[in-house]
């Protein structure tokens, strides 16, 4: 059966990167093979989720500024289907790590995040969420939400332009679209 | 000045230092409460600006910085020490001044110094199960002593929250409890999107109505003045910008004076004109985000969007000439660090109209909007006295008829060759904080349209010589960010890292003026009191 389609309109597959590991998503359905009633469903299913990833509001610093900037008029993610930004973890698909975590907010954010259902996805947007950033030597901060809680995407910045957190959802959006819905990778276990 | 300097040195043996200008009183531990209160009482002293801790290596300090509000521009020091053991102990001023409540207690969770007769002692930002006092100098920083927390905090302080009080000459420790048993309590924050962070406030409430708040703060805590003491000054100038991110160009711009003055370093004339018009834009941008977020609470998106697009102009001029957007990263010891881009003084001028229309475009809607109205009119009353005893500097406090605006106070960069007004209301009022702001904008927008055409011509930049080190001593600046005064405390030992970077968040004192004006409001005007005050949390929490 032909493989979904992991195209964004608009931008050419060669100009994202870190195409292979979606390939190798690919690889493993194709081999695995499903039959086209489900195999149907699930590219439509996939559709559907890819296009409207509700984020949960989730912002503790400078870095939450630049998400209000994509979500507001300049660049505008209500074009891609996110901009029901929730405030609560239950109705939310995907959290938006945007900024420093220290010691104190960790459990928040992994209570935050268990409170999520599946499938839920990660994004650690700036330095501070993947490695503690500016604040890396800090006795208080956490040396990236990795430690905490699985991430999907990782956006580097600090903070990151607008462009570069549209160009990260894209990635998610994609990795969305080669999930098998029915099969959905199991998310790794949260360290205790 | 002179006379109640002498009159302290007198009456409480205090040994009086010059330096830079201000006069530094050196007080023994049991005088300093009744020197503060003599100062306060025959002297009008009524304004303390900050607390610095400090740890002298063999004793620990603290540095008080009072003002008065009649004559704001000279700044007061004392100075006060206690021997460092297990339990240092110092005599709170939290009855004098209630911006020393929370001072006092950060004072406690860095160095552990416990305050006698202040009501709280809980530790403010870190945990209460928190190992060692993180800003002394022999702290252990072994992160196996403080692993990563898996569970939220016990909050067990609502039963117990320590305090000490003297009694004929004995201490006695006694705790008591934050509420009543049966008072019903409500979490708010630290995720909530009415938040603006991660502020955690745990509001009591009777029906509809709250009695009393207690913040919470250290959820973005992230040790920045201990990090400090490990970074050479050019390195430091990017915390700075992360502290109040929506007036980072400032701060950075407070912290390179406060080098240049200690290192005697000259700016180029065109730096300074630059530095101002890029202070200016910031506080534009700061409050119309803060304006923006205030309406969106009140439930109109649409206000938010239309701040959004207006800062966008601004950042879009920002990252033309300086590269980086929200961070500019500009201002460099001694100048800045590019020149600005040939389009800068094109787009600045037709921001200007722009913004102009816009204003008059934002009263229309959001100012007379009867809904709005209804929501701002009558609500929030902080009267002057109040604003001042807690500190509430900035917008917060001028809207409560305190003249405390450092550009006109103490002005620095180029102000003082400038005509503006400092916007003051006297109503004290949700309303008044709300029209503030966007008064102060047309202020700004008049400071740029008078300095635009003059930047002068020549070098942007006098690079200071080899490594940057001060010279030994103790410097400090202060500066109008858009929220209040934002001042800069250093103590050097002559190396090329500081000894001791002390930043006075102007958002802390808002908080207290929140905690102070709360009650009695229902728990929905609660969320647009925030708003009105539009702190940015990690500037609190440093
Ligand atoms: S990555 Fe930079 S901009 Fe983002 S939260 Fe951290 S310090 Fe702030």
């Amino acid at each position: 059966m032909e493989v979904k389609d992991i195209r964004i309109p608009n931008m050419k597959y060669e100009d994202f990167k870190d195409n292979e590991y979606l390939e190798e998503y690919v690889d493993e359905l194709r081999k695995n093979g499903v039959n086209i009633f489900v195999g149907k469903i699930n590219d439509f299913l996939n559709w559907g989720r890819s296009n409207s990833v509700w984020p949960l509001t989730f912002a503790t610093s400078c870095c939450g500024i630049e998400f209000m900037c994509v979500g507001a008029a300049h660049t505008d993610f209500a074009r891609f289907g996110w901009e029901v930004t929730r405030n609560s973890p239950r109705q939310a698909d995907v959290v938006f790590v945007c900024g420093t975590i220290v010691h104190k907010m960790a459990p928040v954010l992994k209570r935050l995040y268990e409170q999520m259902a599946e499938p839920k996805y990660v994004m650690a947007i700036g330095s501070c969420a993947i490695s503690g950033g500016p604040f890396k030597n800090s006795y208080h901060v956490v040396k990236g939400v990795q430690e905490i809680i699985p991430v999907d995407v990782f956006i580097p910045g600090c903070p990151p332009r607008p462009d570069a957190i549209l160009y990260g959802m894209m990635q998610l959006s994609r990795k969305i679209k080669v999930q098998n819905f029915f099969k959905l990778p199991g998310q790794p276990e949260i360290a205790e | 000045m002179k006379e109640p300097i002498e009159k302290i040195a007198e009456l409480y043996n205090a040994e009086t230092t010059e330096n830079g200008g201000r006069y530094e009183l050196t007080l023994a531990k049991e005088n300093i409460h009744d020197a503060a209160a003599y100062l306060k009482r025959e002297y009008g002293y009524d304004f303390l600006l900050e607390m610095v801790g400090m740890d002298y290596g063999d004793t620990l300090g603290v540095i008080y910085y009072l003002s008065q509000s009649t004559n704001p521009a000279p700044l007061l020091v004392l100075k006060t020490s206690t021997e460092k053991s297990d339990y240092p102990e110092l005599y709170s001023v939290c009855d004098l001044w209630d911006s020393a409540e929370f001072y006092e207690r950060e004072v406690y969770d860095f160095f552990g110094i416990m305050f006698i007769n202040h009501p709280d002692m809980r530790r403010i930002f870190l945990r209460s199960d928190w190992n060692g006092y993180p800003l002394r100098k022999d702290y252990d920083a072994n992160p196996e002593l403080n692993p990563i927390p898996h569970r939220n905090e016990f909050l067990v302080d609502m039963e117990r929250v320590p305090s000490i009080t003297m009694s004929m000459g004995k201490e006695i420790e006694t705790t008591r409890s934050l509420f009543d048993h049966d008072e019903y309590i409500v979490n708010f924050g630290p995720q909530h999107p009415a938040m603006h962070g991660v502020l955690h406030l745990r509001v009591s409430l009777d029906g509809e109505v709250v009695k009393s708040v207690d913040p919470n703060f250290g959820y973005i805590h992230r040790g920045v003045e201990k990090l400090c003491e490990r970074y050479t000054y050019p390195q430091i100038l990017h915390l700075t910008d992360r502290l109040d991110y929506l007036s980072g160009t400032i701060n950075r711009h407070a912290f390179c004076l406060c080098c240049e003055k200690a290192l005697g370093l000259e700016v180029p004339e065109r730096a300074v004109y630059i530095r101002t018009i890029f202070d200016e834009l910031t506080r534009i941008a700061s409050h119309l985000l803060g304006w923006g977020s205030m309406c969106m609470d009140m439930g109109s998106i649409t206000a938010f969007i239309y701040g959004m697009r207006d800062r966008e102009k601004i950042m879009d001029i920002f990252e033309e000439t300086a590269g980086g957007r929200l961070m500019a990263n500009y201002s460099v010891i001694g100048g800045v660090a590019n020149d600005i881009h040939p389009n800068f003084v094109k787009r600045v001028k037709e921001f200007i109209p722009y913004m102009r229309k816009m204003m008059k475009e934002h009263h229309l809607f959001f100012t007379g909007n009867p809904i709005a109205r209804g929501r701002m009119d009558g609500i929030g009353y902080l009267s002057k006295e109040k604003a001042i005893s807690i500190g509430a500097t900035g917008p917060g406090g001028r809207a409560s008829g305190w003249r405390n605006d450092i550009r006109k106070i103490e002005p620095y960069a180029v102000y003082d060759k400038v005509d503006f007004e400092e916007v003051i209301r006297a109503d004290g009022l949700t309303f008044d904080r709300y029209v503030i702001r966007l008064d102060e904008i047309e202020q700004s927008l008049r400071i740029i349209e008078q300095l635009i055409d003059r930047i002068p011509e020549g070098a942007f930049l006098n690079k200071p010589k080899g490594v940057v080190k001060l010279p030994a001593g103790e410097y400090f600046q202060r500066v109008e960010n858009a929220r209040g005064q934002f001042c800069v405390h250093i103590t050097s030992k002559g190396d090329a890292k500081p000894y001791r970077v002390k930043f006075r968040s102007p958002c802390l004192t808002l908080v207290s003026a929140l905690k102070e004006v709360a009650p009695t409001h229902k728990i929905a005007d609660l969320i647009m009191l925030g708003a009105s005050f539009d702190y940015v949390i990690p500037c609190i929490d440093r």
